[in-house]
């Protein structure tokens, strides 16, 4: 039976404040407290809300037939446990209809498997932990930090337990095979890979309201109709986007709220097709042959890879000046200064120095709130000088 | 189709004080590329082998008859009276300093100096009349004139041909001056802007200024950034010493319109953090004195030099000597000198209140006003060499795609809609 697998990442980072280099040794607070919480409460009423009520109202509708997973970062737990717990609420009503999988990712949104498998694996246990006791699910499916994903990453998944690993369905990992199926990684006997449809995908999030676009304007009838006519032998079709296409980045006047409210309807119209979570998929579904990627892929830009967290001189440096202090930060044994370089460590900082401005820019500049990607390194670098000159005093008046 | 046109510049190269000078080489160069004729006018002689691309005449070889001294250029300017005018006006200085700088330039530069002679609104008055002149004499589809210094001969020509005036505005007085913009410039820029046929200005900067100042019909302005020309972008940068003191450099006239007190307030407070870095400012100008001052009293005076007006190789050694280009521009139409600096691989700071600031990505912008950000950017840029390395790659690649030959395009586009069908 052929189903279609719906998962939306839930991610708000934990955006810095601008920090001058004469408030290094002055500031230690990083946080730009007001932009995160007016961002927010943007997205809270735009997407968060509306959207979470429009779910929840189809899952009753269909009686558990419309079934779909969230994947929540800890920077937007963080947030939505300080500043809007109707937010919270409001998924926790939807992991009650037992219609709804929260998958398990790195806390921070970090890219730390990329530098310290160490604290890779301790970030992963701490929000396998956070989603068991805010939703009560144990973490079945895992998905890294922007869809990265290498042959290491999946053993070290396996490992901790993992049944079943999300990725992006790129034709360099794929060849000419269909995304449609589910696979296993190479070398993996328990680990299933689910792959992200990206043309179906983007359909929506990408190009739902571009006028350009031959296919606008987009309707679910027709949506579902290209899903239909999927061969019923490929049996997975992975739709995984950013929750916030629903009313932040696809505006409600594009119409994304009537496409999702139609949705679930227009593919169980066709009585073959059903929806699963990407634990069930993974679980009823056999692998239909291996996956190989040595390197490392995301679901980022036209190169797919992490180019665009780590592409640049600039970006390397910041990192690997960021992961250099892990064991100064260790050997603090200090909450507030292990939160603080977990906060440096969200993928979306790295994002802003990006320099691919030609190709991808206008994306990236989208989600930046900085002029420029030498003035995000500048104020990156300078949070980064006052951190770690405050772990290394600490470090010195221990040793006193 | 061909288009001739009749061109009203006051400097080219190698007589030039600033960047009007090398627009005006690139802007022709680019246009006679594109196969149209330009007849370029000049108030001196012009070195006719410096641009063989152009028929360039000089206002000062075609000789006035008394006939054509009453061609009526006054009455195209009224009220004004030219014979009034005080006979140390200047483009770019205030007129209090002038004369003194005028003096000090042709000592150190006469070349230069010889541009803006020292009574240049006799100078404008006669050149206008060579305008007259040729117009009459001429056949060509159109006029095209280069800030306020041109356009009496420009309106002239106007009249006496009938042709279409397009008036292309490198700097206004208000850039130059500020709120002590001298009100005689304004009437003859005001007579201009108003009787153009169409506008060309080096930037929406300079674009909102000339509506938000003189009230001129936006839709009847055209904005064309300037170019780097070809023959620079050929150049490339150079290794720079390895562990020399690293230095920070402010090339430009040293007056209202350039922001150079900014500048010397921001070396402050970037002295009391990195002390071993070297200030230099080159360039010579009405504030020189005062900042000079003004240094001596931070005590900052071993790391800030001033080198006085450069020109030709010491321009290309002071900028291979540099690690870091600040442009803090209070009002600053365009601003080409950062592009240079960027041909040399060196990283640029340039102030928002700047035409080049729309155009240039690979640059750290700062408003000039904020000492503090300019201060904590220089330091930013002297700390991270992986941060200079980045912007200067990209800028290089930046900066040659900006061409000469786009900047033509969209002139010829606006002349397309002004030439008789």
């Amino acid at each position: 039976m052929p189903s279609v697998c719906l998962y939306f990442q839930v991610h708000q980072p934990l955006r810095l404040r601008r920090y001058s280099f004469f408030d290094i040794g002055r500031l230690h607070d990083y946080e730009d407290e007001a932009e995160n919480r007016r961002i927010l409460n943007r997205v809270a009423e735009k997407c968060y809300l509306p959207a979470g009520a429009l779910l929840l109202q189809r899952i009753e509708e269909y009686g558990g037939s419309f079934r779909f997973a969230f994947s929540i970062s800890g920077p937007l737990l963080d947030q939505i446990e300080r500043h809007r717990p109707d937010v919270l609420e409001g998924f926790q009503r939807l992991a009650a209809t037992g219609c709804v999988e929260f998958l398990n990712e790195t806390d921070s949104h970090s890219l730390a498997f990329l530098f310290s498998p160490r604290e890779f694996e301790a970030q992963v246990i701490r929000h396998r932990e956070r989603i068991r006791s805010l939703f009560g699910q144990e973490g079945f499916t895992f998905r890294h930090t922007e869809l990265i994903y290498s042959d290491a990453l999946a053993a070290a998944v396996e490992r901790m337990g993992y049944r079943a690993m999300l990725a992006e369905g790129t034709e360099k990992i794929l060849g000419r095979r269909s995304p449609n199926r589910v696979y296993r990684p190479a070398g993996r006997a328990k680990l299933k890979l689910l792959l992200r449809n990206y043309r179906l995908s983007d359909d929506v999030a990408f190009r739902f309201a571009d006028r350009n676009w031959p296919e606008y304007p987009l309707t679910a009838a027709k949506y579902a109709h290209w899903i239909h006519r999927i061969r019923r032998e490929e049996a997975v079709v992975n739709l995984f986007m950013d929750y916030e296409t629903i009313g932040e980045h696809q505006w409600q006047e594009t119409g994304i709220f009537d496409f999702f409210r139609a949705l679930p309807g227009e593919i169980l119209r066709h009585g073959d097709f059903r929806f699963q979570t990407p634990a069930e998929a993974a679980a009823t579904h056999d692998a239909a042959g291996e996956i190989r990627s040595p390197s490392f892929i995301s679901w980022a830009d036209d190169e797919r890879d992490t180019t665009a967290w780590l592409g640049n001189a600039m970006q390397r440096d910041a990192a690997r000046k960021l992961y250099d202090l892990e064991p100064a930060v260790l050997g603090r044994k200090d909450k507030r200064t292990l939160r603080n370089w977990r906060i440096l460590q969200t993928s979306d900082h790295f994002y802003y120095i990006c320099t691919k401005w030609f190709s991808d820019g206008d994306v990236h500049r989208y989600f930046s709130p900085y002029e420029s990607p030498y003035e995000a390194y500048i104020n990156y670098m300078n949070i980064l000088d006052d951190f770690s000159q405050s772990v290394k005093h600490a470090k010195e008046r221990n040793h006193d | 189709m061909t288009l001739h046109i009749l061109m009203f510049g006051w400097e080219f190269p190698p007589r030039m004080s600033g960047g009007l000078g090398t627009a005006c080489y690139g802007l022709t160069e680019a246009l006679t590329g594109l196969g149209h004729r330009i007849t370029f006018v000049l108030p001196r002689d012009g070195e006719a082998n410096a641009a063989p691309f152009l028929d360039l005449r000089s206002a000062s070889d075609i000789p006035v008859s008394d006939a054509d001294r009453d061609l009526g250029t006054e009455t195209l300017l009224r009220p004004l009276t030219f014979r009034s005018f005080p006979s140390l006006l200047r483009p770019y200085l205030h007129p209090r300093h002038y004369h003194t700088l005028y003096l000090s330039e042709r000592r150190r530069a006469p070349e230069t100096a010889t541009v803006y002679g020292p009574d240049l609104i006799a100078e404008v008055l006669r050149y206008s009349r060579a305008g007259g002149i040729l117009a009459r004499t001429l056949s060509f589809d159109m006029i095209h004139a280069h800030d306020w210094m041109t356009v009496p001969a420009a309106l002239l020509a106007r009249r006496i041909s009938g042709r279409p005036l397009v008036l292309h505005i490198h700097s206004l007085e208000y850039d130059r001056s500020g709120e002590a913009a001298d009100e005689r410039i304004c009437a003859i820029e005001r007579a201009g802007l108003e009787r153009a046929d169409r506008i060309i200005a080096v930037s929406h900067r300079t674009k909102r200024m000339i509506v938000e100042r003189y009230a001129i019909d936006p839709q009847k302005i055209f904005v064309v950034h300037n170019a780097v020309s070809r023959a620079e972008a050929r150049r490339t940068g150079r290794d720079r010493e390895f562990g020399k003191r690293k230095m920070v450099l402010f090339l430009g006239r040293v007056t209202f319109q350039k922001g150079p007190d900014y500048f010397v307030e921001a070396a402050s407070l970037v002295l009391r953090d990195l002390p071993d870095v070297t200030f230099v400012m080159a360039g010579e100008g009405d504030m020189l004195g005062p900042l000079i001052e003004r240094v001596a009293e931070l005590g900052i005076g071993d790391r800030f030099h001033f080198t006085g007006f450069l020109q030709g190789e010491e321009i290309e050694r002071i900028f291979s000597l540099s690690d870091l280009y600040v442009m803090p521009s209070v009002s600053e139409p365009f601003g080409i000198s950062p592009l240079e600096a960027m041909l040399y691989d060196v990283p640029v700071i340039i102030s928002r209140q700047s035409g080049v600031a729309e155009i240039l990505k690979h640059a750290l912008k700062v408003d000039f006003w904020d000492v503090r950000e300019m201060a904590a950017k220089i330091i930013a840029v002297l700390k991270h060499p992986v941060l200079a390395r980045a912007m200067t790659t990209q800028a290089l690649d930046e900066i040659r795609k900006i061409r000469w030959e786009n900047a033509a395009e969209r002139i010829v586009s606006a002349y397309r809609e002004l030439a008789p069908k």
